[in-house]
């Protein structure tokens, strides 16, 4: 009986439309998995630096959010950000040669794992203070209403970040200004290693809205598919000039950081974690529901492994930007007196003293 | 020309520039209804509408951070932080983004804005409305700090600002607004960057910014009148970047520098320009250069406590005396 029905269901274009949408979700939860894997192993290996931040359990959420988006919409995001930037449509090898700190990457090596920024795809930054894009974010929404535009601004952030000042002054300047913004917590439950239960007196984070009288949602941010419908819902409120807050329940595979060996996790969460990994999950739910066979996944499992060996090999082999471009960014006015010296150099160069031959 | 004041000279920019351009608007705390804390935006929501004088709620971390925001779509934000004190509230938005966003990002996204604040002290408000923090936005590469003096330097350095494409803090100063100068009536905006001789001179150079290059033209005048001296000042006008060669021309004429300043005295700009003239000038000097600036303390409520923590003009006076001497004791060779 059941599978008659899935049988019917693949039988209309509806459901055939829902089945690539699908197949689509899986490949681009994957693309993010197997991406943020290479740039682990990248760290390990010492040819990405500084911080890391990996999507890795957070897929779901990050290709939902992003599928809702139009893509003149603007996004404005934290450092845990690869993800996002590859669903933005950035390519693959531009965000890795921006971890390998190469001239090719997304921000020209100025910014890293934390700071990806691409005009074109409209991803108006990674940041790396918590909340730093919140009143950017609500500042860009500003200049959409400023300007009589259609276009809609996403700001994620983490858990942790329903704590700062700049969370309640930014929700409160969207609300009171009917911005076009949508704010979306990514609740991985635990802001380094500190659980939301110990640093939110309201653990359920979308109930904050109510302090705006902003509309709020929380959605299961295992399913791309329920994850992509909230958004959706969400993204159409802020564009008729209602911002909305947004919470992704979602859950954090591994560590803060690359580096970081999450001690504070008992051995059962962790084995809970890998047996429910989201991706597998999901795969799986395909399977069973007819969508992916196995040939088709180790196809798509193909394909990725060679966006992501086509990436590494791209960021390997981009030059290291010159240090002749140092003082290249400063200012964009250009401007006299604007102090130009490499450390070490004298401000400046001393005169020859009179009658003492040099 | 025509003879106004600072307050006058802001609002006249702030209109003029808000009618050039539409991408040019206002956001702050009790600008709008209120006409603002000092009045400078008096009757400008009367004639602009909310849309471009908006008021804000009392959050200067968020309304900062909208400003770079709408900045990074191409407006040209005006913020007023009501007086500098407040902006700490504001210093991540102002040091980690509107500084960084330009760089850190490789060069694709500009921050046109201003934030207009007055520092400055002497109006018995105690320790935290009192201070002279512009040093903060200073030591940042990224940002533009400019600090007018006079009514004229008021508009041009505004036009200068606000047409920039990088984040200016506009410092402005309470003992200024009501001073009155000859404001030229065209457009003309000034170079940020550029130091001023407000005062040409051999004696001595004469070093400050905002409120206090008032006073060192002020002094230099009456001691030409009392003791005959002929006294350089240098206005800085900006203090990122900083004009460190006008500094170091004038002092390789005069021989000796003292550098005012409204804020703390230690670790200051004035450490900096000494620091300057050190680099710059040493075989140059003929006596140290002297810091007059404000007693290291919180500032006091009480009025002669108050008094006593400000530089004084006759602090002025006592420096360029004594530096003088010791010009006199190692030129004689004594």
């Amino acid at each position: 009986m059941a599978t008659q029905a899935r049988q019917r269901q693949r039988r209309t274009p509806a459901a055939a439309a829902s089945g690539e949408r699908l197949r689509q979700f899986y490949k681009d939860m994957l693309l993010i998995r197997r991406f943020e894997e290479r740039a682990a192993r990248a760290y390990t290996e010492a040819l990405v630096g500084g911080y890391c931040h990996l999507n890795l359990g957070e897929e779901a959420a990050v290709v939902g959010l992003m599928g809702a988006l139009k893509p003149t919409d603007y996004l404005f995001t934290n450092y845990r950000e690869h993800g996002y930037a590859l669903m933005r449509g950035i390519e693959p090898k531009k965000v890795m040669a921006e971890l390998y700190g190469r001239v090719d990457g997304v921000s020209k090596g100025w910014g890293g794992s934390m700071h990806m920024f691409d005009v074109t795809h409209r991803l108006l930054g990674g940041y790396g203070i918590v909340g730093g894009q919140l009143p950017l974010a609500t500042g860009a929404a500003l200049a959409i209403d400023y300007k009589n535009q259609e276009d809609v601004v996403m700001c994620t952030l983490g858990d942790g970040t329903a704590a700062i000042g700049a969370f309640h002054e930014s929700l409160n300047i969207a609300a009171l200004w009917h911005l076009p913004i949508v704010f979306a917590v990514i609740n991985n439950g635990l802001g380094m290693g500190t659980t939301v239960e110990r640093s939110a007196a309201e653990p359920e984070l979308y109930k904050r809205g109510a302090a705006y009288r902003m509309e709020s949602a929380r959605v299961d941010g295992s399913d791309p598919a329920s994850v992509c419908e909230a958004a959706g819902k969400a993204i159409e409120s802020a564009r008729g000039g209602k911002p909305y807050l947004l919470e992704v329940v979602t859950e954090r595979l591994r560590g803060h950081s690359v580096v970081d060996p999450a001690k504070y996790r008992s051995a059962e969460e962790t084995e809970r974690l890998k047996a429910h990994d989201i991706l597998r999950v999901f795969g799986e739910k395909l399977a069973a529901d007819g969508i992916l066979d196995d040939d088709a996944i180790a196809g798509i499992e193909k394909e990725v492994a060679d966006i992501v060996t086509e990436a590494a090999d791209f960021a390997a082999a981009s030059p290291h930007p010159d240090a002749g471009t140092l003082f290249d960014y400063t200012y964009a006015s250009p401007v006299p007196n604007d102090s130009r010296r490499l450390p070490g150099q004298p401000l400046f160069e001393p005169l020859p003293l009179p009658g003492v031959p040099t | 020309m025509s003879l106004i004041t600072y307050r006058q000279a802001l609002h006249d920019t702030l209109r003029a520039e808000m009618l050039r351009d539409e991408n040019v608007f206002l956001m702050g705390e009790e600008i709008g209804v209120f006409e603002g804390s000092y009045k400078i935006t008096a009757g400008l929501l009367a004639e602009f509408g909310e849309k471009r004088v908006r008021d804000t709620p009392i959050a200067e971390e968020g309304f900062a951070g909208a400003a770079i925001g709408a900045a990074m779509l191409g407006l040209r934000p005006v913020v007023e932080m009501m007086t500098i004190n407040f902006s700490m509230l504001a210093l991540d938005q102002i040091v980690n983004h509107a500084a960084k966003i330009y760089g850190m990002f490789g060069g694709q996204a500009r921050v046109p804005m201003v934030i207009r604040t007055p520092g400055g002290g002497g109006q018995q408000l105690g320790a935290t409305h009192s201070q002279n923090i512009e040093l903060y936005y200073s030591f940042v590469p990224g940002m533009k700090v400019v600090a007018p003096s006079t009514p004229a330097d008021a508009k041009a350095l505004l036009l200068a600002a606000i047409r920039d494409d990088d984040p200016v803090l506009f410092l402005e100063n309470l003992a200024l607004y009501n001073t009155k100068g000859e404001v030229p009536d065209d457009d003309t905006p000034a170079e940020i960057g550029r130091a001023a001789i407000t005062r040409s001179g051999t004696d001595l150079t004469l070093i400050g910014y905002s409120r206090m290059a008032n006073v060192a033209s002020g002094v230099a005048a009456e001691l030409a009148d009392s003791d005959g001296l002929d006294i350089e000042v240098v206005d800085l006008r900006s203090l990122r970047p900083l004009d460190r060669d006008t500094i170091i021309s004038s002092v390789r004429k005069t021989h000796a520098a003292v550098v005012l300043e409204d804020d703390w005295l230690t670790y200051g700009i004035g450490a900096e320009v000494a620091a300057s003239i050190s680099d710059g000038a040493f075989d140059d000097l003929d006596a140290p250069v002297r810091r007059v600036a404000m007693a290291e303390v919180p500032m006091p409520y009480a009025k002669p406590l108050e008094t006593a923590a400000l530089p004084s003009k006759d602090d002025v006076v006592g420096a360029i005396r004594q530096t003088l001497a010791a010009v006199g004791r190692r030129t004689a060779g004594v």
